[in-house]
């Protein structure tokens, strides 16, 4: 088939502006967007650069934004996307400056990841064998361990976008691959790093990066873990913890969310500071008549969410090893 | 055509507009909401961050009251969507887990089939699923001509797709550019329509959440759109609410986009009056909208 490539090129040498260049090559049905980009470079312009290696969705090398879309270009079929003569818009990889054409430079990329820490520290002399740890323990990190760090979750993740300082999905995905390994000693020092400033609690929940990823690495659903754990444990002096536990709170005293206490909870009870920065919109709010109600609306059943609640929400979590949140 | 009705606590409390419009609409369309006044908030995903038990009892709770009235579930919140789909799909994955919810369900004599399960869909869903767009087309008395309208999703109604069933659905992502483009109004597209707002971390990092939604309006601003469109009311917060001092993270100055909820821009091509519609209660006021209507 006849295969359409709109392909976003970028030389910093040539001080010229990134632009795009069109291309079309004739591939098998069974080709993937990368055979197609070699098919380019080998026979038609030897001037493309590009990243892959393993050729089979291995090495991470090839992510790239296809159709808007972080991907990896050897596991994306030109079929899935495009029929005969529909073009296939071809970028480098987001959130990430560019070396040259698809080559994104990763750098940034590997110094969030080895900001985490992303090495076991166990406590204590080592075992004269080897550790030995629970089956279960070691199925319930499969999924951050099939990481291939390719970078498509950072490439498309919307905090990112906004801040480059965030740690971003990729890297907080293998910090819970080290706090929920019952080997590692440090969770408390971690999780208190991690809750800092551009940490678990600046990810905006949108997941984009359990979309996106190859290999259903769930990032979003790690971090989800990461911060259910640094609740348990008590990290509670940031305002990423207090609007989870305001908002437990506030649902459980009337069955429903309560947005006028939520702020004000989530700022801490008595930091006035902190509420008055929320707080420039709320004359806006009450003049167009959009202000909460100031008695919070109770639900009739609110006994039977507060027996839930009892139920289910005062259960000890257990170590943060064995916490299970954000699963689907 | 007939609904177990889930406003969603924001329609109740921030957003009353959404829920005036909604209820108004709703009978000129010919369909029936049999609202569940005593259901519980869904937790918005973040209940779930401190127990995914209580979050999944939680909606368990509303799914068997709507089983109870035998009705589909709708609801008029891409959150509430998200979160009231993944909890079914957790429970019907979990069948000792919905055991479990049951027993302590059954204390108020509820029970919800996790199997069986029910279907839950957002206003936007139902509207071109089970309503169907040429039957919205036949309704419209005022079509929406020389209106520029862009469509804003929320994330949870796009993602993740698994779960939201796009297997069945694969156009759910594009229902909104249907919708505008039904009523008549020119449709207007933007890169951040389907990113995410920031309200989740508006009280955690105002800055972040104001970029992004200055982002997007930005944008949508720059494409000339007269107004947004939203079916959740999280987005219509930081959007709308927020928009004043998301202005100063915006690359265009003088920003001004109106964020209309869905159902008042249903309303406004059936004919219903701005006022009933409560397009007057916005932050950002909605003469744009107004104004491209009536030239
Ligand atoms: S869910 Fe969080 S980490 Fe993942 S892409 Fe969105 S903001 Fe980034
Ligand atoms: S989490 Fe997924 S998308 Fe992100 S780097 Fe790892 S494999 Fe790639
Ligand atoms: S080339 Fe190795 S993952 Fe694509």
């Amino acid at each position: 088939m006849q295969v359409k490539l709109k392909v976003k090129r970028f030389d910093p040498e040539s001080g010229e502006e990134p632009y795009y260049q069109q291309y079309s090559v004739e591939m098998p049905e069974t080709a993937t967007v990368l055979d197609a980009l070699i098919e380019v470079r080998e026979y038609h312009d030897g001037s493309l650069s590009l990243r892959c290696s393993c050729r089979s969705a291995i090495c991470g090398s090839c992510a790239m934004r296809i159709n808007g879309r972080a991907r990896l270009a050897c596991k994306t079929s030109v079929r899935s996307l495009a029929e005969e003569g529909e073009e296939i818009l071809v970028e480098p990889a987001g959130n990430m400056p560019t070396i040259k054409d698809l080559v994104a430079d990763m750098a940034p990329f590997w110094d969030k990841v080895r900001a985490v820490k992303p090495w076991l520290q166990p406590s204590g002399p080592p075992p004269e064998r080897e550790y030995v740890v629970p089956n279960e323990a070691m199925q319930a990190l499969g999924e951050v361990m099939n990481c291939i760090m390719c970078g498509a979750c950072v490439s498309d993740c919307t905090s990112l976008e906004v801040d480059k300082t965030f740690l971003g999905p990729a890297a907080l995905a293998k910090a819970w691959r080290f706090v929920g390994d019952p080997r590692d000693a440090q969770d408390l020092s971690r999780l208190r790093e991690y809750s800092e400033p551009s940490g678990i609690w600046d990810c905006t929940r949108c997941n984009i990066c359990v979309q996106v990823c190859p290999k259903d690495v769930k990032p979003m659903d790690q971090i989800l873990k990461l911060r259910a754990a640094a609740v348990h444990e008590g990290i509670r002096n940031n305002n990423g913890s207090r609007h989870t536990l305001a908002f437990v709170e506030l649902v459980n005293a009337n069955g429903r969310l309560d947005e006028f206490r939520l702020p004000i909870f989530t700022e801490g009870k008595f930091n006035i500071i902190g509420q008055l920065s929320y707080l420039p919109s709320a004359p806006r709010m009450i003049r167009s008549g959009k202000m909460p109600p100031v008695f919070p609306h109770k639900i009739s059943g609110v006994k039977h969410v507060k027996r839930i609640f009892k139920q289910f929400g005062e259960r000890e979590p257990g170590p943060a090893k064995l916490v299970s949140a954000g699963g689907h | 055509m007939r609904y177990a009705f889930w406003p969603g606590c924001v329609s109740k409390g921030a957003a009353p507009e959404l829920y005036t419009s909604m209820v108004r609409v709703a009978p000129e369309l010919g369909i029936e909401l049999v609202e569940l006044y005593d259901g519980n908030c869904t937790g918005a995903g973040v209940i779930s961050e401190h127990s995914m038990e209580t979050a999944d009892a939680l909606n368990a709770r509303n799914f068997a009251m709507a089983q109870r009235l035998d009705l589909p579930l709708m609801n008029i919140c891409s959150t509430c969507q998200g979160v009231q789909s993944m909890a079914q799909n957790r429970m019907r994955k979990n069948s000792k887990l919905a055991e479990e919810i049951n027993l302590t369900l059954a204390e108020e004599g509820l029970h919800y089939d996790a199997e069986a399960g029910l279907d839950v869909k957002n206003f936007l869903w139902v509207l071109v699923e089970d309503y169907g767009l040429d039957r919205l087309k036949s309704m419209i008395k005022k079509p929406l001509t020389g209106l520029k309208a862009g469509p804003f999703y929320g994330c949870y109604i796009l993602r993740p797709e698994p779960i939201l069933g796009f297997d069945e659905h694969p156009d759910r992502d594009k229902y909104l550019e249907f919708v505008i483009e039904a009523l008549g109004a020119t449709l207007i597209t933007y890169e951040g329509q389907d990113k995410c707002c920031g309200f989740p971390i508006l009280t955690i990092n105002k800055q972040n959440s104001l970029t992004m939604a200055a982002n997007h309006l930005s944008e949508a601003q720059q494409e000339g759109a007269d107004c947004l469109v939203t079916p959740c009311p999280l987005c219509h917060l930081n959007l709308d609410a927020q928009q004043p001092d998301a202005a100063k993270y915006a690359s265009v100055n003088g920003l001004e986009v109106p964020i209309l909820h869905l159902p008042q821009l249903i309303g406004l091509a059936l004919g219903i009056s701005p006022e009933e519609l409560r397009v007057n209660r916005h932050v950002v006021s909605s003469r744009k909208v107004l104004a491209a209507l009536s030239s």
